[in-house]
């Protein structure tokens, strides 16, 4: 017999969820290969679907990413700075969202996870204020013995190929994408493969930051599909291998000879500690320069 | 009648959004001074703008108080706490930059073009510059843990007015300095509003302190034994003042004083950019700069070619109401510097100097003053030698480099100096030996945050901007 | 006057340089100027008069250019006529035809516009052609590539041929300054082209980018300015390329006046050779005179 049923509760809303796709060129195509890959949180439990994305979507990526490095290198420090800073802005305005991103990915507490977003956004300061300074920092005039004015200055070395950290998914990622970009260099980053997600809602910060479309190109999926064909693309003029094992690093260094990449291998990957200014020299170029003093 | 006549196109004054009445800002609360109330005016027309409840120095003594109890906690704040307010500062400048340009246009008689377009967005730009040192001192050549030196007194003049502010409080607290700032007499009215500015980013009280009032203030502050740092912009007069009172009280101190600078073109210089520098380096901001280029020294075998090329050039410069868009020449500060630059200027007849001004239509009322260039001018002449801090060129003439550097040179002053040819090694052997803090070359009155500023000789010591200006507030 | 190749080389480099920086800043401080109601209604109605309403597509065809001509007479009620069509010469003819009786004039391109490559007999054929037909205006390219090589006295050569060629219509020359590229090279061909004889010196065919811009335009303001100053002669300018709204035909009229002076303010010696331009011109005049903005429904297309 069936038992009379219970007085129903007014349904749930449903939440409209969100596309998890590639940033590219300043836009959100989904991967020319049309795969994705589940993202699990800490817990195990389905967060979404990332887009997977291809080496087509690499070579999209460095094109995207050289054809927007000249604008970027030619904008002022100035400029440059009060973009980074930008960003800054759109990070703290996104902080519960971002926290409750790293709480799902990476299973932190929620006080942890506010102040690991702060962290982030504090780092994005600080690099936002390198902009306009760091060549005052390493750039010189040399006493050179002679009649010469001679002087050093640093220059971006191009498009960066950035492996960002496995494990780290927003601090970690900051600090890899923020000393790429304030010193005029373009970037394709590869996000965490485990935890892509914060690295998509970051992409999107980006996008609503003023910062011209290809500066940061962010590509989510198979890391070890991926980072190869960073590694050996011709047209990349630096590579970060942060988030690459330390066993697998030799044949992506070896790939980037080809081409003689810049190779820049981390030091100390505590996240909190203060970043000093290696990642920032590691993708300049110093140019000097001589002329004459004479009337 | 002009084929192309342009109608007036003035700015709102509204958008100034100018209050009766303003008061001093000590401790973090805005408060009527003990001093005196004054009007301060509009020197367009000579008349009130806003009624200030000007500081006496029992006022000094409650801000020196709040600032040192401020020190404390101030300087052990992160650097990059120190940095953000700082940030915030500065987009809150952004923010009212239009309400800044033309209150500082109706208090200060400067364009509004060049409040507008100059003075507003350098000054948010030097809260963006120093917010960026705040937590990176270990990095800018200082040692590894670089320390404030504690309350800095601050002494501003009235031909940038918020500028001026700027300049001074960004690197003071971008250290761990705390501060308190006085404006000039004849322009306070910027420096309040952004002290309003740093009341709503929340800066903790104590921190900045800004009192309007005369010299008397200016003097206690000075003297004031809590003051650990003396910053002044403005006359070598009371630059010498000022350096002669702190004498032996152990207190740091740097000066940021007049000039007379020269201008060298040569015949191989880009000659219409070149007249434009002149005409910049002389007449923009009514010749009230530091670091004008008072002096033309022209090489002899051009001369004619340029003074006739500069007076056809100035006939289109447009003297008029600060708050009209079109207008090129300002307002004269106050009529005591109206009447100082009268009195120099006719000192260039009587030596012996020739004369000239483009036509200009000048208003009934207020304190104006009509461009000027004085050829035949001749280095044992007062117009060459004294600061006449107004829109007056002094042109003089030379043969060679080598006199050209010693005419520049043959002045206590050394603030600045420009160099007009077209030839690299030129440029930078003149850089090498002319004795100026600040050599333009194929350019002048140009400003960065990031570019340091300041003079040789009697223009003062000390730089502001750059990495090379937080040297100023920090501990040795 | 009789030059050799060596005195155009050492005149020519011995002009004062232009600093680019320099220039720049002139120029966009002249931008800041505010032109408003009464300065803004006499600068949108002069700039109106000193458009040469120009098509040179290859797909023109006479009735393209009967309708221009007619939008060119009457652009619409009320505003002054256009100073003259600019159009192919094989088009010359159907323009002269629809602009009877009006004080439009007809120019016309020659001497291979755009790119000026054929034989020297081949463009002095292009201007006569024009000529023949009706043109009293010639619009003529300058050899870039005989410029850039430094075959100074070449350029200097067809410039005084087409000139005689083009008998009593009065003769433009287009320098290309975006081909040029440094505004030294701007200075130079202005000088040389107004030495050579042109009546005007303009910045653009048209069909390439960058064309009239504001540091262009202030090089060559300053060339006709210091020409006349040198030699009693006035001469014009004409921007053409990219001048696409009513706030920059404004602007620039004020650096006419502050740069050249108040004589050339006139479309006898000032031109902008545009298409759009038109439109934005009459659109900003409708709001002066209505107080509200309008769309393009409002402007004929030509």
């Amino acid at each position: 017999m069936p038992t009379k049923a219970k007085p129903s509760k007014a349904p749930e809303r449903l939440r409209v969820r969100k596309t998890y796709k590639l940033y590219i060129g300043g836009a959100f195509p989904r991967s020319e290969s049309g795969r994705s890959y589940p993202v699990t949180g800490s817990d195990g439990a389905l967060l979404a679907q990332a887009a997977q994305a291809s080496r087509k979507d690499v070579r999209d990526a460095v094109v995207a990413a050289r054809k927007a490095q000249p604008g970027w290198a030619r904008a002022t420090a100035y400029n440059r700075g009060q973009v980074l800073y930008r960003v800054a802005e759109m990070l703290d305005g996104r902080r519960e969202q971002f926290a409750a991103e790293l709480t799902a990915a990476e299973g932190l507490t929620d006080a942890k996870a506010l102040s690991t977003v702060d962290a982030a956004i504090d780092r994005w300061v600080w690099y936002a204020g390198w902009a306009d300074k760091y060549a005052q920092i390493v750039g010189s005039s040399n006493p050179v013995a002679g009649p010469y004015f001679n002087f050093s200055l640093p220059e971006p070395t191009g498009v960066v190929g950035v492996l960002a950290p496995q494990d780290s998914s927003l601090l970690g990622l900051v600090s890899v994408v923020a000393p790429v970009i304030a010193t005029g260099n373009t970037a394709v980053v590869v996000a965490s493969e485990q935890r892509p997600l914060p690295a998509v809602s970051l992409a999107e910060v980006l996008a609503t930051s003023d910062l011209p479309g290809g500066v940061v190109n962010l590509l989510t999926g198979r890391v070890g599909e991926l980072a190869p064909w960073l590694a050996s693309h011709r047209d990349v003029n630096a590579i970060d291998l942060t988030g690459v094992a330390a066993p697998d690093r030799p044949p992506l260094q070896q790939a980037a000879a080809d081409n003689v990449k810049r190779v820049y291998l981390p030091g100390g990957l505590d996240w909190a500690d203060d970043p000093g200014t290696s990642r920032l020299a590691a993708f300049i170029e110093t140019k000097t320069v001589w002329h004459p003093i004479g009337v | 009648m002009p084929k192309f006549e342009y109608a007036p196109a003035p700015e709102s004054r509204d958008i100034g959004r100018l209050k009766e009445h303003y008061g001093i800002f000590v401790d973090g609360a805005f408060r009527d001074g003990a001093g005196e109330a004054t009007k301060t005016i509009n020197p367009a027309n000579e008349e009130p703008l806003a009624e200030v409840a000007e500081a006496a120095p029992s006022d000094v003594d409650d801000a020196v108080r709040a600032a040192r109890r401020a020190f404390g906690p101030w300087s052990a704040l992160p650097g990059r706490e120190r940095a953000k307010y700082l940030y915030r500062i500065a987009r809150a400048i952004q923010e009212r930059s239009r309400e800044l340009a033309v209150l500082e246009s109706l208090d200060n008689g400067k364009p509004i073009k060049e409040s507008r377009d100059v003075d507003v967005p350098l000054a948010a730009a030097h809260f963006f510059y120093y917010a960026g040192w705040a937590d990176k001192l270990e990095y800018a050549g200082f040692g590894p843990s670089p320390r404030p030196i504690g309350v800095a007194g601050q002494i501003i003049p009235w031909n940038f007015p918020l500028l001026m502010a700027a300049w001074k409080i960004a690197p003071a607290l971008a250290c761990g300095n705390t501060v308190i700032l006085k404006p000039a007499e004849t322009t306070p009215l910027t420096a309040l509003t952004l002290a309003e500015i740093i009341a709503e980013a929340d800066l903790p009280p104590g921190v900045v302190n800004i009192l309007a009032g005369g010299p008397e203030v200016g003097q206690a502050i000075v003297e004031h034994e809590g003051v650990d740092k003396i910053a002044f912009t403005g006359s070598t007069e009371v630059g010498k003042i000022i350096q002669r009172t702190i004498a032996g009280t152990g207190k740091r101190v740097s000066l940021e004083l007049g000039g007379k600078a020269a201008n060298i073109i040569f015949e191989d210089a880009a000659l219409d950019q070149a007249i434009e520098g002149i005409v910049n380096g002389i007449f923009f901001n009514q010749g009230h700069v530091c670091c004008a280029g008072s002096r033309l020294l022209v090489q002899e075998s051009v001369a004619d070619e340029v003074i006739a090329a500069l007076q056809a050039r100035l006939l289109t410069l447009r003297l008029g109401d600060p708050l009209d868009k079109n207008t090129d020449i300002g307002a004269i500060n106050s009529a005591a510097q109206l009447a100082r630059i009268r009195e120099l200027t006719s000192s260039g007849e009587s030596e012996g100097a020739t004369r000239w001004s483009p036509p200009c239509e000048i208003p009934d009322r207020g304190y104006w003053f009509a461009p000027t260039v004085f050829t035949n001018v001749s280095q044992a002449n007062t117009i060459a030698r004294e600061e006449i801090f107004g829109p007056v060129l002094s042109v003089l003439t030379f043969r060679t480099p080598a006199e050209a550097v010693e005419k520049a040179n043959n002045t206590p002053y050394g603030l600045s100096a420009g160099i007009w040819t077209e030839k690299g090694s030129r440029i930078l052997w003149f850089a090498q030996q002319l004795r100026a803090g600040v050599v333009w070359a194929n350019t002048f009155n140009r400003f960065d945050p990031g570019s340091p500023f300041g003079g040789y000789k009697e223009s003062g010591f000390g730089r502001e901007g750059g990495r090379h200006g937080l040297e100023a507030y920090l501990a040795h | 006057m009789a030059r050799s190749e060596a005195d155009l080389r050492r005149f020519l480099h011995g002009l004062p340089g232009v600093d680019q920086v320099g220039a720049e800043g002139r120029a966009a401080g002249l931008f800041t100027r505010s032109i408003k109601t009464t300065a803004k209604a006499w600068a949108i109605d002069m700039a109106i008069s000193m458009v040469d309403l120009t098509t040179l597509e290859g797909a023109d065809t006479p009735g393209k250019v009967r309708s221009l001509c007619a939008k060119a007479m009457r652009p619409d009620g009320t505003a002054p006529a256009v100073a003259a069509v600019c159009v192919y010469p094989d088009l010359v003819a159907t323009a002269v035809d629809a602009l009877q009786g009006s004080r439009v004039a007809v120019a016309s391109v020659a001497t291979a516009f755009p790119s000026g490559r054929a034989a020297l007999d081949t463009k002095l054929h292009d201007v006569r052609d024009a000529v023949a037909a009706g043109a009293g205006e010639i619009d003529m390219v300058i050899d870039r590539g005989a410029f850039l090589a430094g075959h100074y006295l070449q350029v200097f050569d067809e410039i005084v041929a087409t000139k005689a060629a083009c008998g009593s219509a009065h003769l433009k020359v287009i320098l290309e300054t975006g081909e040029l590229v440094t505004l030294d090279n701007v200075r130079r061909a202005s000088w040389l082209a107004l030495l050579a004889g042109g009546d005007f010196i303009k910045t653009s065919t048209g069909k390439v980018t960058p064309a009239a811009t504001p540091p262009v335009a202030l090089t060559m303001l300053q060339a006709v300015r210091d020409f006349h100053a040198t030699t009693g002669s006035v001469r014009g300018v004409k921007l053409a390329g990219g001048i696409r709204t009513s706030k920059d035909a404004v602007r620039y009229l004020v650096m006419v006046n502050e740069v050249a002076g108040e004589q050339w303010l006139d479309p006898a010696l000032f031109r902008f050779g545009a298409s759009s331009l038109l439109n934005d011109l009459l659109l900003q005049r409708h709001k002066l005179a209505t107080g509200v903005y309008d769309g393009p429904d409002y402007v004929t297309v030509d």
